[in-house]
């Protein structure tokens, strides 16, 4: 199972911003296992929000965010919703919301952190990666993860060896920052990408001791009930 | 005060250059081919494990320039330091007598001998220019006090202009202009049509470019950054003028092209970067032919 909990409240309305038209997108795959973004969740999010003001147009939980196909046709089916929504909350891993990112021409804001990929039940990624750094930027990048994309991992921009959208660790590799960069342009996003993104807390990246047991909770449970 | 920011504020057409450390400790050579330069040359860089070739350390190599009261532009890349390591070096350089950074991204270890090392990058370039920033006026990055601070880092970045496309280039520029950069250096250019094209985007930004310029050795030299140096183009038209004389007649072919590169960007930029990999000694002949 892929580990998320949920970003601090305050940081998701930063990240929403002046943006009022919203629609959320729940995973009912991991993040319903960890608590972090099942159907309560979200319909408890979609309230508070509602107490800001916002307006939620609408909201829907898909099985395995991570499976983009089933993404795109689930998402195909609420377009009236979708049409005026300035952007879209989702409660997933990383793969998740990259996976809505690019199916979707609308802004999104994770609601989440992925803190681990321990398991890894119910991932079916597509090109999109998640390196569970527990410190979710794609709000700021176009919902692209430049974690996994940009072979030095840099946060704020291009490298000098960027040329015609290829990384030059590999020929045939994409530029994460090219990706970003142009995608942030299509979304009319560029002004916020102009803000220096922090480093990393690299603390966040290791499990926190409260979740290392439950994982071997679980572990422990299903050893006994085969005992039996 | 660094001469090289004395230079540039003064307005003067500021000549910088380069000197490579060496895999070893017979640095002595390097040192040498730099003398010719002295005169014309405000300032070298000395580069950081440049193309992730593991070197002599960019610090040492630059306090013997400084001993030598030659002004040194210090490397400093993201590559292998995290960020104890860079605040750490910063800190020591400055004590040596270092006043001039150049902060970098760092190329990717698997382009050099090593490339099974681990990428560091825990800073990317513009947290490190906000850090050098922040040191200079008195705070580590984490927010503690310094004990005596670098307030006098003159700190500076590059650019590709050769890259396409250019605006994502020069969207990062900009961030690290924000960040604290106040000088530039340009990767190699050869296409001074895109660099003039360049600079009027840049212009608004205020902040003095350094063109950098390659002294051409070879066609197959060409071809190979062609194919290997991040950020450098040289163009098929330059290789050919190089291929047309016979090998004997390539420097001063190779004087030539180079000489001529800076008259065409001379009114376009605030100074030039000579990079002459090894060919240090027609430094003075192209810096004549360009009219310096």
């Amino acid at each position: 199972m892929i580990l998320s909990k949920q970003k601090p409240y305050e940081k998701v309305l930063e990240s929403i911003g002046n943006a009022r038209n919203l629609f959320i997108v729940g995973c009912s795959g991991c993040p319903i296992g960890c608590q972090s973004g099942g159907e309560k969740e979200v319909i408890n999010f979609k309230e508070k929000l509602t107490g800001e003001k916002k307006n939620v147009k609408g909201w829907i939980m898909i099985d395995f965010l991570c499976n983009k196909a089933l993404v795109g046709s689930r998402l195909r089916r609420r377009l009236n919703e979708l049409q005026g929504t300035e952007k879209i909350l989702v409660f997933s891993c990383g793969i998740g919301v990259q996976a809505v990112a690019n199916m979707v021409d609308i802004p999104v804001v994770p609601a989440l952190d992925t803190i681990s990929a321990g398991g890894l039940q119910g991932l079916w990624p597509s090109t999109e990666r998640c390196q569970a750094c527990g410190d979710c930027v794609l709000d700021r990048t176009a919902g692209i993860c430049p974690f996994t994309t940009c072979a030095k991992r840099l946060l704020n921009g291009p490298c000098g060896g960027s040329h015609s959208g290829k990384c030059e660790v590999e020929k045939d590799r994409d530029c994460g920052w090219y990706m970003i960069f142009s995608r942030a342009k299509e979304l009319g996003i560029l002004e916020r990408l102009k803000e220096p993104i922090p480093p990393r807390d690299h603390r966040k990246r290791d499990l926190p001791p409260e979740l290392r047991g439950t994982t071997l909770s679980a572990l422990e449970f299903s050893n006994e009930r085969r005992a039996q | 005060m660094s001469k090289l920011k004395e230079s540039l504020k003064s307005g003067k057409f500021t000549i910088t250059s380069e000197i490579g450390p060496v895999k070893g400790t017979n640095i002595q050579k390097s040192l040498d081919e730099i003398e010719p330069l002295r005169s014309k040359v405000v300032a070298f860089n000395v580069t950081d494990n440049q193309s992730s070739v593991m070197r002599i350390a960019s610090h040492a190599v630059c306090t013997l320039l400084h001993q030598r009261g030659l002004e040194p532009i210090y490397q400093l890349t993201c590559r292998d330091r995290n960020r104890l390591a860079l605040q750490a070096d910063l800190l020591g350089a400055y004590v040596l007598g270092l006043r001039n950074v150049l902060a970098l991204t760092g190329d990717h270890p698997v382009l050099g001998d090593h490339p099974e090392a681990m990428p560091v990058f825990d800073f990317d370039v513009i947290t490190l220019l906000q850090t050098i920033k922040k040191m200079m006026e008195g705070k580590d990055w984490a927010g503690n006090s310094l004990d005596g601070a670098p307030n006098d880092f003159f700190p500076g970045a590059v650019v590709a202009p050769d890259s396409e496309p250019q605006d994502p280039q020069i969207f990062k520029m900009e961030k690290k202009i924000e960040a604290g950069a106040m000088f530039f250096q340009t990767q190699a250019i050869f296409d001074t049509g895109k660099f003039e094209s360049f600079m009027n985007k840049v212009h608004k930004f205020n902040v003095p470019v350094l063109a950098g310029i390659i002294l051409l050795k070879s066609p197959a030299m060409a071809k190979f950054m062609n194919e290997n140096v991040a950020g450098v183009f040289v163009p098929d038209k330059l290789i050919k003028e190089l291929d047309s004389v016979d090998k004997k007649d390539r420097p001063k072919k190779s004087i030539e092209i180079a000489a001529r590169l800076i008259r065409e960007v001379k009114n376009l930029c605030q100074g030039v970067h000579i990079m002459a990999l090894g060919w240090e000694k027609y430094v003075p002949s192209v810096l004549t032919e360009a009219g310096f």
